[in-house]
């Protein structure tokens, strides 16, 4: 039952994106002319570019710092580490509000930064790494501390044994991490909406705007072409990790 | 404070760790300083914006005074607060009583299942949450498909107000943040050991003295993650409450952004915002101090 709770809403919404009616009362026939509308809507498909720029960079610079962090963390004792562990938890659990207003006004009343696509960056970039460095970290707990040595043993240097050895064992953790960013980024709305700029709106502000004035056709039609996206992801990464678990 | 395991690694295998040298140091740097940056400062920053106040035209005036506070415990911004506590409450409490069940039946379900289910849980929790929320909109509406169902089959002559209400807008947080809470039950319910629950039957328990007196204690400290992970961010998260509550009854969140959109007083919002910024560590701390107890 709690099942049908999640995913009748859902179904439905999929189901009268056929609809030709533009309201959702009534069924008057299968029709597809939403999704045409939809492809035609410059607005939204600018909005969609705007967000896949925001999210390809955040999930680079993400992948960077939590990679890196993630191995230095192992690798080395540094002091405070503690005080160093609860600032990269923090921005994971932060109610987004408060992030979203603390940015804002770090740009606009002490960095004079103009908002747009580098405020949007540097806003997801602050939740998403840490979610690439919980992962990585999580992957090195099992790594073998002495294949580092036999690499370097072997005469190679700390660069090319971590490179050549760490990075290949910590991939998968790596690319699930990146993934996870850029899905992150792609849907973020709370934080978006403080530090974004009139240039650099994404399309979770667009959808948001059309999903506050009440129903709309073509946000049925959008919303099925992302939960078909979703579902594809998943059962990919389903089976994917099947296929990894002998 | 405690942490999850994967971020407070600092035992273990110290043996191979080394002591850094400035190479490590200038390597971990860009992280320090992004946290330092983008995490501290920002906070800081905020806290001393809410003792500033604004001019005419809406600008931060550096002057420290207590106005914004004293603003802010006045009695229409504290049911604001109040309400916004008491509908995470009702979320979480929601969230509890359909979620346990289910985490429940994952966590004894046959172990090649268990991922499955998993997964069925998670599907439409990765969906964009504007999405789900948008999706209950269609249905709840006056011209909804709920509506529809009624009028149309002659049970009701007039559409039903469901959306912009509050149970409106508890059903769209106990939606949203349902997988929150069933994921940490689950992942104690996993650990149950079998022979515990034999014992207490073999005690002469019966099912409903096993649960209470058995399951639930040994699965409280899931049920404490999954409280925190679904009341934090129900509290402050005002998309959800503005679209499925229409903005007549605001929270702490809605006010929030309000004031650091249209409403032009920064200093109050930034002083609303820290108030729920306390509320935050508070939940924080309660819940690690109740982990480290029973550590």
């Amino acid at each position: 039952m709690v099942f049908a709770f999640l995913y009748l809403p859902i179904a439905l919404l999929v189901v009268f994106s056929f609809n030709s009616s533009k309201l959702n009362i009534r069924w008057e026939g299968f029709s597809t002319k939403w999704y045409e509308a939809l492809l035609t809507n410059k607005v939204l498909i600018t909005a969609f570019e705007n967000s896949l720029i925001v999210a390809l960079f955040t999930t680079l610079l993400s992948t960077f710092l939590g990679t890196i962090g993630a191995w230095m963390l192992h690798r080395y004792r540094f002091p405070y580490q503690r005080a160093l562990a609860l600032l990269i938890f923090i921005p994971m659990v932060m109610p987004e509000v408060l992030m979203g207003v603390s940015l804002l006004v770090l740009f606009v009343q002490f960095l004079n930064l103009p908002l747009g696509f580098t405020t949007l960056v540097i806003s997801h970039t602050t939740f998403c790494f840490p979610f690439v460095l919980v992962g990585v970290q999580a992957r090195l707990q099992g790594l073998d501390p002495f294949l580092e040595e036999a690499a370097m043993d072997l005469g190679a240097t700390p660069l090319k044994a971590f490179w050549k050895v760490i990075m290949p064992y910590l991939m998968p953790a790596i690319v699930s991490g990146a993934l996870m960013s850029f899905t992150l980024s792609l849907d973020e709305y709370i934080v978006s909406v403080f530090t974004t700029g009139a240039q650099s709106q994404t399309l979770p502000l667009k959808v948001y705007g059309m999903a506050k004035v009440g129903l709309n056709p073509q946000l049925n039609a959008l919303s099925a072409i992302f939960i078909a996206a979703t579902v594809v992801v998943a059962i990919i990464s389903h089976t994917l990790a099947r296929r990894k678990t002998p | 404070m405690a942490l999850p395991a994967a971020v407070s690694n600092t035992g273990g295998s110290d043996m191979h760790r080394r002591k850094p040298g400035l190479l490590a140091w200038l390597i971990l740097l860009p992280l320090v300083a992004w946290l330092l940056l983008f995490v501290v400062a920002p906070t800081i920053m905020l806290i001393v914006v809410s003792f500033a106040e604004r001019d005419a035209l809406g600008r931060i005036v550096y002057e420290f005074n207590l106005q914004n506070y004293a603003r802010a415990f006045d009695w229409v911004w504290l049911k604001v607060m109040l309400l916004s506590i008491w509908y995470a409450l009702l979320t979480t409490i929601l969230c509890m009583a359909l979620g346990y069940p289910v985490a429940y039946f994952i966590g004894r379900a046959p172990e090649r299942w268990r991922t499955t289910l998993l997964l069925l849980v998670m599907v439409p929790f990765w969906t964009s949450f504007l999405i789900r929320t948008y999706a209950w909109i269609t249905i709840l509406s006056n011209d909804g498909l709920l509506n529809a169902l009624l009028v149309g089959s002659g049970i009701l002559t007039e559409p039903l107000a469901l959306l912009y209400t509050p149970f409106a807008i508890v059903l769209g947080l106990v939606y949203n943040f349902l997988p929150f809470m069933i994921l940490p039950i689950y992942t104690s319910v996993e650990k149950l050991d079998n022979a515990l629950i034999e014992a207490a039957y073999d005690l002469g328990a019966g099912p409903v003295r096993a649960f209470s007196q058995v399951i639930i204690p040994l699965t409280r400290p899931g049920i404490a993650a999954g409280a925190m992970l679904v009341f934090i961010p129900s509290i402050a998260m005002f998309a959800i409450t503005t679209l499925m509550g229409g903005g007549s009854n605001p929270t702490i969140g809605e006010v929030i952004f309000k004031q650091f959109t249209s409403g032009r007083n920064q200093p109050f919002g930034a002083a609303l915002g820290t108030i729920l910024l306390v509320i935050f560590l508070l939940a924080l701390w309660l819940t690690n101090r109740q982990r480290e107890e029973r550590n």
